[in-house]
């Protein structure tokens, strides 16, 4: 790459503010906005993945089931939980999970934040686009209110296998993009180092999706970005949070599943 | 929402109608050069070594589908570029050339149709479209047929060639198998049936949405299906893939598809799955009432 645009460039420094290695991950904000939070794990199938996390957690006095991707701080954690990009165990953890909050009837709240689904024979022994395409279908007539918050980056099949819903936030300097910029040059230049370019021409940032009318709302970030003050940037998605779920909450659950579906059913109706 | 009235496309027979473009040709798999007439009257099969060309959407039909008996749909549903998308062309001189390319409109082509006198809706992919890959348009005209099927309480059956998303049109592309997979979930929840006829090569977002939903998944001997391709694999991972890695025989020695079909044998198959799992529906199904969302997924076959 050598002569970027600066919007290429603009966007390419949207696109590392969402990978900030100091960016508050999912752990970070349950932490911050839930005033209990207990991890569950395993998809009673062949194992736990770390790089997708979830559980009960109390918001407000009431449950709700959190499901996340979630990636590593340094180097162990970041093996641990193999770099937020999850194998089929994860997507069939979350399926549980969201089976769950169907039976007790609590809201499910998604925190977004990964590369992409993981790219191993293994996972692809294990059948990773059977897994997603079950939570496609399962998310979409989910018998509970689904919010889902990007909070760094939603890569591709892999972070819409937990973020089909109800609404759709944004944080501010979070990206959101049907293959990482680096995938797309690959593929359509055969060529990683034109990633900004692609970044570019993926329209991925927050308000180009907005733009789009795919975002319901993008959530302020602190100056600088959400790494530089996490108190600030969880109490603005706390808010976010807290205000879509109660727009969704109030709505018969019939006509609910209805706008769930259509909202899906319009993108690039003719 | 404005529907063409419906193009009655008559389809020559399979045998007459398969490879009219076709003068020479050599197995790629094991390099035996073939007689355009006798790989016509294989269906387009190597007839030394087994080797399954790739078919076109409309040749694919005429296939299957009993003759004269299929009706298109949206036949002039074409992509635009929304985003303003430019690679080494721009998007929108990259779907005309496509267009005039490939004879089709999108990378997708459904109707009404029948197998054995038993009304479906037929989806069809087409791989010369775009690698058919599931663009705005595409994955609408996906969700037309699905929503048809439901409408009309029909089984349906999508025959799926795809490279997975499209680049191109972003995020509207990534929301695409969203929307399908919702489509599905609605058809099943309906108590129809579904049958997805996996081809070379089916990858990606269309792996990991609608392709992989139905109550009976199908591939052709050899295709090439999954999810990330090979080469990203070993880009990520430094891992040595091992022989016959995502082909359809992989695929059912892992579990997850029901059946390898050599092409000469899919009419019977379907037709036998159609008889099987339709006879609860032609004896008159009452609509089900919305139902918790797991069992849904259940009975759309997930």
């Amino acid at each position: 790459m050598t002569q970027a645009s600066a919007a290429a460039l603009a966007t390419w420094a949207q696109v590392e503010l969402a990978r900030h290695p100091d960016r508050p991950y999912a752990l970070d904000y349950i932490h911050a906005l839930f005033s209990d939070f207990f991890e569950l794990h395993g998809d009673r199938l062949f194992g736990d993945d770390h790089a997708i996390i979830g559980g009960p957690a109390i918001l407000d006095g009431r449950t709700v089931m959190v499901v996340a991707q979630q990636k590593g701080r340094n180097t162990a954690e970041r093996a641990m939980r193999n770099f937020g990009m999850a194998n089929p165990e994860g997507y069939r953890k979350a399926l549980r999970l969201v089976g769950q909050a169907e039976k007790f009837g609590f809201p499910v709240v998604a925190l977004v934040d990964t590369p992409a689904a993981f790219p191993g024979a293994g996972a692809e022994e294990r059948g990773i686009a059977w897994a997603i395409a079950d939570n496609l279908l399962a998310f979409s007539q989910a018998r509970v209110p689904i919010v889902s918050l990007v909070i760094g980056e939603g890569g591709s099949g892999g972070a819409l296998g937990i973020g089909v819903g109800d609404r759709l936030l944004m944080m501010e300097h979070s990206i959101y993009s049907v293959a990482p910029p680096e995938t797309c040059a690959s593929i359509l230049w055969r060529d990683i180092s034109r990633k900004l370019e692609a970044a570019e021409a993926l329209k991925l940032t927050a308000r180009d999706l907005q733009r789009l009318g795919l975002v319901d709302e993008i959530v302020p970030e602190p100056p600088g970005g959400a790494h530089t003050d996490y108190g600030v940037a969880a109490d603005a998605a706390g808010a976010a949070l807290r205000r879509h779920l109660g727009a969704v909450e109030a709505l018969p659950i019939d006509q609910l599943l209805e706008e769930r579906y259509l909202r899906y059913r319009k993108i690039g109706a003719s | 929402m404005f529907r063409p009235k419906p193009k009655y496309v008559a389809l020559p027979s399979p045998r007459a109608g398969l490879g009219e473009e076709i003068d020479r040709l050599t197995c790629p798999k094991c390099d035996t050069a073939l007689e355009p007439a006798r790989l016509n009257a294989t269906l387009r099969v190597c007839y030394r070594c087994g080797y399954h060309f790739r078919l076109r959407a409309y040749e694919r039909i005429a296939m299957l589908a009993d003759p004269q008996s299929f009706q298109e749909e949206d036949q002039d549903l074409t992509a635009r570029d929304v985003l303003g998308f430019r690679d080494a062309q721009p998007y929108s001189s990259r779907i005309e050339q496509t267009r005039r390319n490939s004879g089709i409109n999108e990378a997708a082509v459904w109707g009404e149709a029948s197998i054995a006198h038993r009304r479906l809706v037929i989806v069809c992919l087409d791989f010369a479209f775009m690698g058919g890959s599931m663009g705005a348009a595409t994955g609408e005209k996906i969700t037309n047929g699905i929503e048809r099927a439901t409408h009309r309480r029909l089984p349906l059956l999508i025959v799926s060639s795809s490279g997975g998303a499209r680049m191109q049109e972003g995020m509207l592309s990534l929301m695409q198998m969203a929307k399908t997979a919702a489509a599905i979930g609605r058809h099943g929840a309906a108590g129809l049936s579904y049958m997805s006829l996996l081809t070379d090569p089916t990858m990606g977002g269309v792996t990991a949405s609608f392709a992989t939903l139905a109550d009976v998944t199908l591939a052709e001997p050899g295709a090439m299906i999954g999810f990330a391709g090979p080469r990203v694999i070993q880009q990520a991972t430094y891992e040595t893939l091992p022989e016959g890695f995502q082909t359809a025989e992989f695929l059912v020695k892992h579990g997850l598809i029901d059946l390898v079909v050599p092409r000469p044998e899919l009419p019977t198959v379907l037709k036998r799955l159609l008889e099987l799992y339709t006879h609860a529906a032609s004896a008159g199904v009452v609509e089900l009432q919305p139902r918790n969302g797991l069992a849904a997924r259940a009975a759309a076959g997930g």
